[in-house]
């Protein structure tokens, strides 16, 4: 340090400073001087024109909530709209001692500490003169009160505005989800500019995640005021650009079916076009209404819910996660010919016990004896675990995880709704970030009859199941279908191409197991609850019964008590139709069931009613949904239902396949 | 062992309060600046004692804080130095990583208080800058000048990032200054302030959207009337209407009325301007340089290099604030964060303010005593 301070020149360093901080001061003065010139400019040049308009300045402006979109199925059907409402509303410029008056306030209207918080924050985030929102969906009776009492609270006051309603109630809980109030925290994260005056946000489905297509622009008036501050007459307006309405893919006289279906035992749903990934049906049984969210849910109702053992607030679909069974050995079979490990007529002999060498712990076939010797389309039709044990063995964990994610097992789907679950897709790299044991040769076994760690959502087993029926063409699953603003002749669709290529590379394996799930149909679990009886298409499809909790003993199940099987299995059942043109794929679990074709399948055949009452026509044919407009919901007929004059576009032109 | 360090807490603070060490014709200005600010405010928080009593209150702090400082030997403050750097420029990748704010992560929620990081390198920058320049020759070589350069670069890009443009500006200023005074050659702050000229489109491409209209609006405020487009005419509006005497204390009818908004922070002194017009304006302004000078002063009896650069940092971005809230109030500069100091509302900028003040009068305390 010493040494280093002897080669500087502490004086010459000083004088250098000396001369720096002269004219750096200078500068500054300069700079000062340049900023005086500019108020001189403002304050003597132009000082006359700044007091005219001064003395004139009675003009302010006031934010004009937009109005939120609307929400259709694809037919027209409403599904979301705006129904006017009464609201509690606070001048701030116009109180003297706001806890004084809100304490007052209080005593006639009930207040609650949700609705004081939010005000709070928002008092600070609006100017003085913008009224705040206090307390929304004011009963008759507390309009009533406050009416008498308006004179004590100078600067509230009771002001109409649009709340949201789902005519449908719980039909479409988990799809198009619901609205409500925004809060502190929304408060944080939103630009204050676009919710000015905006009272409610999309909450969950795609009531959330469309929020900026419904949301809307806020327009302006100018208000002159007077001296006070008090508004006198309207000058000018810049309306508002009203949100723009949506259009799901979802057709609810579909959606109506598959929820009655479940006759309320719990389970999901989920129906999907093979051809553009649109989704038909989407539900989750129990459900709730939405409608009590919207203006803030009481404590007793939102308890009332959360305790509810049959968790109405859970979509199912997309949420919750169940072990596959044997639903995913169609897609096995297609990776045993794609990565060359099988060809279709290779045959595996089942004897009713599937052994590891050099282990004593075997595995089982669900039938005595074994089903003999099998080739895939046999193994499909019967299900037989000895064929898909060692045809995981063959291919091995790192192939089966690999092939099996190509179907989004293991990862989001990508679905345009939030929170979808991941499910776990069994594979070395899954088990080593949640166990120090290492990867089980007994671990690839179970996982080809998606057991083990399997686990997969409703959504993303339709997604699979739409994506082999698509000729293995993969499509983002949409419920979000079109917009339209409400001054356009025809809704804008929004665009969904295919999210790869495809993934079968020859059309002789889509033709094998194509023809193993149709065997499915007609001689496999199918046969016996006689699915495609009096549907005019082949219907080709699986089943999966899985276990709620693992096997632990070698021994049979013997007991047919159904009450006691349903406590113990998920009930799966996939299926597409028509098999020679896949046009619809669907999805069905039943939390309990006994057996997946017995229980779950017939949930899939009603969708497929539903679908093809829809369709309006027995006949096959290529042409997608053309479907009336005026169709409205059995049960429904109250529903007001989109004029001519505003539909979306001719379901042809939605259907087409990709853009 | 207790009592003894009883006394001498007591001894310490006897000593602060009957023989400041600071320089008088200083601390009076900022006295009669905290005065004109409590004024103002009075009036543009529409008579409100409790917002004047607040303010006050932190002043209070701000001179306590100033005070205790000034008893640190700048030899002391030099040794901390790299640590009070790097602790705060640690903060602001906290604040990165889980800030909270509307908008902006910038602050830290420490459960008592929240606070700004970025406040922090204000003070801490400049420090670090001359720190570096201490020992080395000078002026400083393009190498000096290219660590200088990456010292204030980090935490300037974090802080803009979070987005902070004012604070952004104002350590980037800091640390600037510090280099400016080193006496780094003109044909090299030339070739410097050309690069960064050189980099504006560039800069511009990587700014917020909103950053991007609060300098088109700038251009053009009829485009936003429900914005920052109505914050620029109406504070125009304000200052223009007060003219060369102004409208009286009290009598701004642009901050009465609400027209004007945030009429006690960012946009407080266009109430000052309309209340006391042109007369008002350039007696301030003189108070102003009358600081920045002083402060200069300072700087040029200090002691060492460190001292020096860092006295006539604080005083010369001192001016920044002045020159960017008083231009943004005039129409003259965009929209940013940037409050006038001493007069705009608000905690942590008065008593940061201070505290650097307080770093001055250490620094006037350990002068040079002869020459």
């Amino acid at each position: 340090m010493k040494l280093r301070r002897s080669i500087k020149d502490n004086r010459g360093e000083s004088a250098q400073f000396r001369r720096r901080a002269v004219v750096g001061f200078v500068l500054l003065l300069l700079g000062l001087c340049l900023l005086v010139s500019r108020y001189m400019l403002l304050q003597v040049t132009r000082h006359d024109e700044f007091v005219t308009r001064s003395t004139n300045n009675s003009v302010k402006p006031r934010a004009i909530p937009p109005a939120r979109g609307l929400i259709y199925d694809r037919n027209g059907v409403l599904l979301a709209d705006n129904v006017p409402a009464f609201r509690l509303e606070v001048v701030p410029d116009k109180v003297q001692d706001m806890s004084a008056l809100l304490a007052q306030l209080g005593e006639v209207v009930p207040l609650g500490q949700d609705d004081l918080d939010t005000f709070q924050k928002q008092l600070q985030q609006s100017r003085r003169f913008d009224s705040v929102p206090l307390k929304l969906h004011l009963t008759e009776d507390e309009i009533d009160r406050f009416a008498v009492n308006r004179w004590r609270f100078p600067g509230v006051d009771v002001v109409p505005y649009l709340t949201r309603r789902y005519p449908l109630s719980g039909l479409f809980a988990h799809v198009v989800g619901y609205v409500s109030r925004i809060d502190a925290n929304d408060l944080e994260r939103l630009d204050p500019d676009r919710y000015k005056g905006t009272s409610h946000i999309g909450r969950s489905g795609v009531e959330r995640s469309y929020e900026d297509v419904l949301h809307g622009t806020p327009g302006y008036e100018l208000v002159e005021v007077n001296a006070d501050g008090q508004t006198q007459r309207v000058l000018e307006t810049h309306p508002p650009i009203p949100g723009r309405n949506l259009y799901l893919s979802i057709d609810s006289r579909m959606q109506k079916a598959a929820d009655a279906a479940f006759d309320g035992r719990p389970g999901a749903a989920v129906a999907i076009d093979p051809r553009n990934g649109q989704v038909l049906a989407m539900v989750s049984v129990p459900t709730f209404d939405p409608n009590l969210f919207v203006n803030g849910i009481s404590k007793a109702d939102y308890s009332a819910l959360t305790n509810d053992p049959g968790k109405p607030l859970i979509n199912r679909a997309m949420k919750g996660v169940y072990p596959p069974g044997s639903t995913v050995k169609p897609f096995l079979a297609l990776g045993g010919l794609e990565d060359g490990v099988r060809r279709p007529e290779d045959t595996v002999l089942s004897t009713g016990e599937f052994c590891l060498p050099g282990q004593s712990r075997c595995y089982r076939d669900d039938e005595r004896g074994g089903n003999g010797t099998v080739n895939m389309v046999r193994a499909i039709e019967l299900s037989t675990n000895t064929y898909f044990y060692r045809l995981a063995l063959d291919l091995g964990i790192d192939r089966l995880s690999a092939w099996m994610s190509r179907f989004s097992f293991g990862s989001k789907t990508g679905i345009d709704l939030l929170g979808e679950s991941e499910g776990i897709l069994p594979s070395r790299e899954w088990k080593a970030k949640h166990s120090k044991a290492g990867w089980y040769p007994g671990e690839t076994v179970i996982a080809g009859i998606g057991q083990g760690y399997w686990e997969v959502t409703p959504l993303q087993l339709a997604h699979a199941v739409a994506t082999f029926a698509g000729h293995g063409v993969p499509y983002l699953p949409r419920v979000g279908m079109a917009t339209k603003a409400v001054t356009d002749e025809q809704a804008q669709m929004l665009p969904n191409p295919p999210s790869g290529p495809s993934l079968i590379t020859k059309a002789s394996h889509w033709d094998v197991i194509d023809e193993g799930m149709r065997a499915v149909i007609t001689g496999g679990t199918g046969k016996t609850v006689g699915l495609n009886n009096g549907f005019p298409y082949l219907i080709a499809g699986k089943s999966g019964t899985a276990e709620r909790f693992s096997r632990t003993s070698e021994a049979y199940n013997t007991n047919k008590n159904t009450a006691y099987l349903a406590t113990r299995h998920r009930a799966w059942f996939e299926a597409y139709t028509p098999s020679d043109n896949p046009q619809i794929s669907a999805v069905a679990l039943l939390e309990a069931g006994a057996w997946g074709a017995q229980d779950a399948g017939p949930i899939v055949r009603k969708i497929f009613d539903a679908w093809l009452a829809a369709k309006g026509s027995a006949a096959p044919t290529d042409t997608p949904l053309a479907i009336p407009a005026t169709a409205a919901i059995p049960g429904n007929e109250d529903i007001p239902v989109e004029d001519a004059s505003t539909m979306p576009p001719p379901a042809s032109s939605i259907d087409g396949g990709t853009p | 062992m207790i009592e003894t360090m009883h006394v001498r807490v007591r001894r310490f603070m006897r000593r602060i309060l009957t023989r400041p060490r600071i320089d008088l014709p200083l601390a009076f200005g900022l006295f009669i600046l905290a005065g004109v600010g409590l004024v103002t405010l009075y009036s543009a928080g529409d008579s409100s004692l409790a917002l004047v009593g607040g303010q006050a209150g932190r002043f209070v702090l701000g001179a306590i804080l100033l005070l205790l400082i000034s008893r640190i030997p700048p030899s002391t403050l030099r040794n901390w130095t790299p640590w009070l750097y790097a602790g705060s420029t640690a903060l602001l990748v906290v604040v990165a990583l889980l800030g909270e704010g509307r908008g902006a992560n910038r602050w830290l929620n420490l459960g008592v208080m929240r606070f700004q990081p970025s406040e922090l390198l204000k003070l801490t920058m400049p420090m670090m800058v001359a720190w570096y320049l201490h020992p080395r020759k000078l002026p400083p070589s393009w190498k000096d000048i290219a660590v200088v350069g990456l010292l204030i670069a980090i935490p300037a890009a974090l802080i803009a990032k979070q987005p902070d443009l004012g604070t952004a500006l104002l350590v980037t200023a800091a640390g600037a200054f510090a280099l400016f005074l080193s006496g780094m050659a003109w044909w090299r702050i030339g070739v410097v302030i050309g690069a960064v000229g050189g980099m504006i489109p560039v800069a511009w491409h990587f700014l917020h959207q909103y950053q991007r209209d609060r300098v088109l609006t700038m251009l053009n405020p009829e485009s936003d009337p429900l914005g920052n487009g109505w914050h620029i005419i109406q504070s125009q509006i304000a200052v223009g209407s007060g003219g060369v005497f102004g409208k009286g204390w009290q009598q701004s009818t642009q901050s009465r009325l609400d027209f004007l908004p945030e009429h006690t922070t960012d946009f407080i002194f266009a109430v000052f301007s309309e209340e006391f017009g042109l007369i008002g304006v350039i007696g301030i302004m003189l108070l102003y340089a009358f600081i920045i000078g002083r402060c200069l002063w300072i700087a040029m009896e200090a002691r060492d290099t460190y001292s020096r650069l860092l006295a006539g940092a604080i005083g010369m971005s001192f001016f920044v604030y002045v020159f960017v809230n008083g231009g943004m109030v005039a129409g003259m500069l965009p929209v940013v964060g940037v409050p006038m100091p001493m007069i705009s509302y608000g905690g942590t900028s008065a008593v940061s303010l201070l505290v650097g003040f307080g770093v001055l009068m250490s620094i006037h305390a350990n002068r040079k005593m002869h020459e």
